[in-house]
Formats: C-alpha cells, sequence, structure tokens
C-alpha cells in the first residue's frame, strides 16, 4: 500500500514530467536563463521558450523533411525501389485527400497537408517512447553539466505542449483570412461575416455567429490535437507508476491503442486543414 | 502549460517545414509520378494500337492469301486452255500440211504422167513414123504430109 511519502513521490513525478524545459526571462533579476522549477518556468510568462518542444519538433520535421527531400531527388519514373514506394503511396494519399475535399486551385495546399500530416505524426509517434527514457537521458545529459537532476525538465512530445498545436493552428488560421481574403475579396469576407446566415436585419447576430465560427477552427483545432495526446501521455506516465513487472501489461495494450490515435489525430487534423482551406476558397457560397 | 514564445516560434518551424516541402519535396515527387503515370498510359496505347495492327496485318495476310490462290488457279486455267488450243492449232497445222503435201505430190504425178505420156506419145508417134516412113517411103512426101502427120501423132 501506498504510504504519503509515495504519494507525494508519485505526484513529483508526474508534475516533473509533465514540466516543459523552459528558458527564458527570469521576472525578478531580468536575466535569461533556464528555469529551475516549475513555479520559476511560470512566473517568465510569455518570455520564454520550451526547448524541448522546440528542439524535438524541430528534429523531427527536419529528418522528415531531409528523408523526403532524398527520396524526392532521387525519384526514378521507372520501377520504384522500397523507399521511394513508401513515399510515393503517402504522397498518393495525401493528394487523393486533397482532390477529394480541396475545389480550389492552390498548389500550396497539398504540401501544406503532407507537411502536417507526418509532422503531427512523427510528434505523436514520441509518445510511444517509453516515458522516463529520454527525460533520463536528458537528465544524465544535464548532471554531465552540472545542474541538480530534479531540476532538469524534459517533455518529449511536443503536440502534449498547446504552444506547438496552437503555433500550427494559428498558421492555418493566418492561411484562412489570407486565402479568404485574397479570393473572396475584402467585401467578399466581410459580407460572408456579416449578412450570413440570417441576411441584413440580424447583422450584429450575423457578425457573433460567424465571428465564434472563424475563431473555433483554429482554437478546436490546437485543443484536440493537443488534448488527445496530452491524455494518452498521461496514461503512460499513470502506467508508468505501476511496479516495472506488470507495467506491460497496460503499457502494451495501451501502446497499441495509441498508435491508432498517432495516426487518427494527425489524419484529422490534417482533413481539417484541407476542409478550412476549401472552404476559404470557396467563392460563392448560398 | 504555460502559453508563451514557444507558440511563435512554432508557427515559424511550421511555416518554413511548409514552404520547404511546397519548393523542394512536393514538386520533384508529383513529376516523377505523373511521368510513371503518362509512360503507362502510351505504353497501354501503343499495346492497344500493336494487338489492332496485329489484327488487320493478320486480315491483310489472309485476303493476300486468298488473292494468290485464285490467281494461280486462274493462271492454271489458262494454261490449260492454252495447252489445248495449241494442240488444236498443231492438229489444224499439221493435217493443212499433209493436204498441201497431198495436193503437192498429186501435181507432181501428174505432171510426171503427163510428162511420161508426151514421152510415150512422142517416141509412139516417132515408131509410128518410122514404120509409115518405111512402109510408104515413096508415097508419102515428109515434107508434104507433116502437119497430118503431126496432127495423127498429136490424137495419139
Amino acid at each position: 500500500m501506498s504510504t504519503g511519502n509515495e504519494l507525494i513521490a508519485s505526484g513529483d513525478y508526474i508534475k516533473h514530467h509533465l514540466q516543459n524545459l523552459t528558458y527564458g526571462q527570469n521576472p525578478d533579476t531580468g536575466v535569461w536563463e533556464l528555469a529551475h522549477t516549475a513555479q520559476e518556468a511560470k512566473d517568465m510568462g510569455f518570455m520564454a521558450f520550451h526547448l524541448d518542444t522546440l528542439g524535438v519538433s524541430f528534429v523531427l520535421g527536419a529528418f522528415f523533411l531531409l528523408f523526403f527531400y532524398r527520396i524526392g531527388q532521387r525519384m526514378t519514373a521507372d520501377t520504384p525501389s522500397g523507399a521511394q514506394n513508401f513515399i510515393e503511396s503517402i504522397i498518393e494519399f495525401i493528394d487523393e485527400n486533397v482532390r477529394g475535399s480541396f475545389n480550389g486551385k492552390n498548389p500550396m495546399v497539398a504540401p501544406l497537408a503532407l507537411t502536417t500530416f507526418i509532422w503531427i505524426i512523427l510528434m505523436n509517434t514520441m509518445d510511444l517512447v517509453p516515458v522516463d527514457w529520454l527525460p533520463y537521458l536528458a537528465q544524465q545529459i544535464g548532471v554531465f553539466f552540472g545542474a541538480d537532476p530534479h531540476h532538469v525538465f524534459f517533455k518529449v512530445v511536443p503536440t502534449t505542449d498547446p504552444n506547438a498545436t496552437f503555433g500550427m493552428s494559428i498558421g492555418i488560421f493566418f492561411l484562412i483570412l489570407y486565402y479568404s481574403i485574397k479570393e473572396k475579396g475584402a467585401g467578399g469576407f466581410a459580407g460572408e461575416l456579416l449578412f450570413h446566415p440570417f441576411g441584413k436585419m440580424m447583422l450584429p447576430f450575423n457578425l457573433f455567429l460567424e465571428g465564434v465560427n472563424l475563431i473555433a477552427k483554429p482554437v478546436s483545432l490546437a485543443l484536440r490535437l493537443f488534448g488527445n495526446m496530452y491524455a494518452g501521455e498521461m496514461i503512460f506516465i499513470l502506467i508508468a507508476l505501476l511496479p516495472f513487472w506488470i507495467q506491460w501489461s497496460l503499457s502494451l495494450p495501451w501502446a497499441i491503442f495509441h498508435i491508432l490515435i498517432v495516426l487518427l489525430q494527425a489524419f484529422i487534423f490534417m482533413t481539417l486543414v484541407i476542409v478550412y482551406m476549401d472552404m476559404a476558397h470557396q467563392k460563392d457560397e448560398h | 502549460m504555460n502559453i508563451n514564445l514557444t507558440m511563435i516560434g512554432q508557427l515559424i518551424m511550421f511555416a518554413m517545414f511548409t514552404w520547404f516541402c511546397m519548393k523542394f519535396i512536393w514538386p520533384p515527387i508529383v513529376a516523377a509520378m505523373d511521368e510513371r503515370k503518362k509512360r503507362i498510359e502510351s505504353g497501354l496505347i501503343a499495346a492497344e494500337r500493336g494487338l489492332s495492327e496485329h489484327k488487320e496485318a493478320q486480315l491483310k495476310a489472309q485476303e493476300m492469301l486468298n488473292q494468290s490462290k485464285d490467281q494461280a488457279a486462274e493462271i492454271i486455267a489458262n494454261a490449260g486452255r492454252q495447252a489445248s488450243t495449241m494442240v488444236e492449232d498443231a492438229k489444224d497445222t499439221a493435217s493443212q500440211e499433209a493436204d498441201r503435201i497431198k495436193v503437192n505430190a498429186q501435181a507432181e504425178i501428174e505432171q510426171e504422167t503427163n510428162r511420161v505420156r508426151n514421152e510415150l506419145k512422142d517416141q509412139v508417134s516417132d515408131l509410128v513414123m518410122q514404120g509409115v516412113n518405111s512402109v510408104l517411103a515413096k508415097e508419102v512426101d515428109a515434107k508434104v504430109h507433116k502437119d497430118m502427120l503431126g496432127k495423127l501423132s498429136q490424137t495419139l
């Protein structure tokens, strides 16, 4: 049975796992430094970076781009090799989705969908790496450089950081605004916000409804992905609290189930991006 | 779970990745795939065309075969006909030649007969003349009765 001491230890363990490695401006001293505690990280406010989120997502994105770039440079129209086949099937899949949902003409949408899909899959997949491996590695490196192991935080999965998901969804939001104005004209876009769905008489109500509709797009995109991945990560951390000889009985089924979530969330994100892009490109709706 | 500059960083990273993907990854891959699609398409079309051409050639060959068969039959028939006419002609010329030879021979025979007969006549008349001369040596003047004797020898 767990004693009170153990309970506190578990709580610390979970909290430690959920804290990002934060580099920011210390509000008291004005110095840019790594946060030693969760409270310090919080006090840094907006002027801070999550080094783990940025680093992991950058490495994964660069890996994705490099891999695809190398294969892309060696593409042959003759009988494709294994890696080329793999990439072609992904491209085909993306292309099919874009063609199915996107009716406008924009050469940016398909690469955008590809980038979101693969990048999110890779970021989500970090969830399947046993929860303690990379944080432990980071801790050892931190200790090597003379840091207190309790102050080295490392959150492996970028998509469990709302900064990452919101960063992406805000990018999508900008694209929605840009293409709405570009395709429909500023007047057309404003008209869509003001005179739809109930005509002139209900203008304020329309604006409220369409405004919420517009804002809900990036918010729901970001929160859906973040929520799913955060919950999955949380359960892995909870499973990791069990004695090591029983962990596999829960972590294995959950990991297998989580593969589905990893792919599904990336697919949903991509599909919604395509659909939102399509809505931004539609000229005369209604 | 603090919202901070990470969000901006992530946004910039996302934009850069998408730009790179759009510029350097998507076009060559799609181009190669399109190229293959085109090649397969043209290959299929060529195969289709080859098949139809083969069929056509077969038909043509059959037609040519039939034609040459007809021609051969015609040539054989012609040759047969020609041979029979040649035989007929040969027969005709041969019988004509035979007739001519026969006529010639007859004419010759007749001529010879006439000649011999004349000779004989002459000889007979000579003999007669000699006989008559010897019998009538005195009474008949050869010169006076020459005409009469000539007429006589002619009638003999």
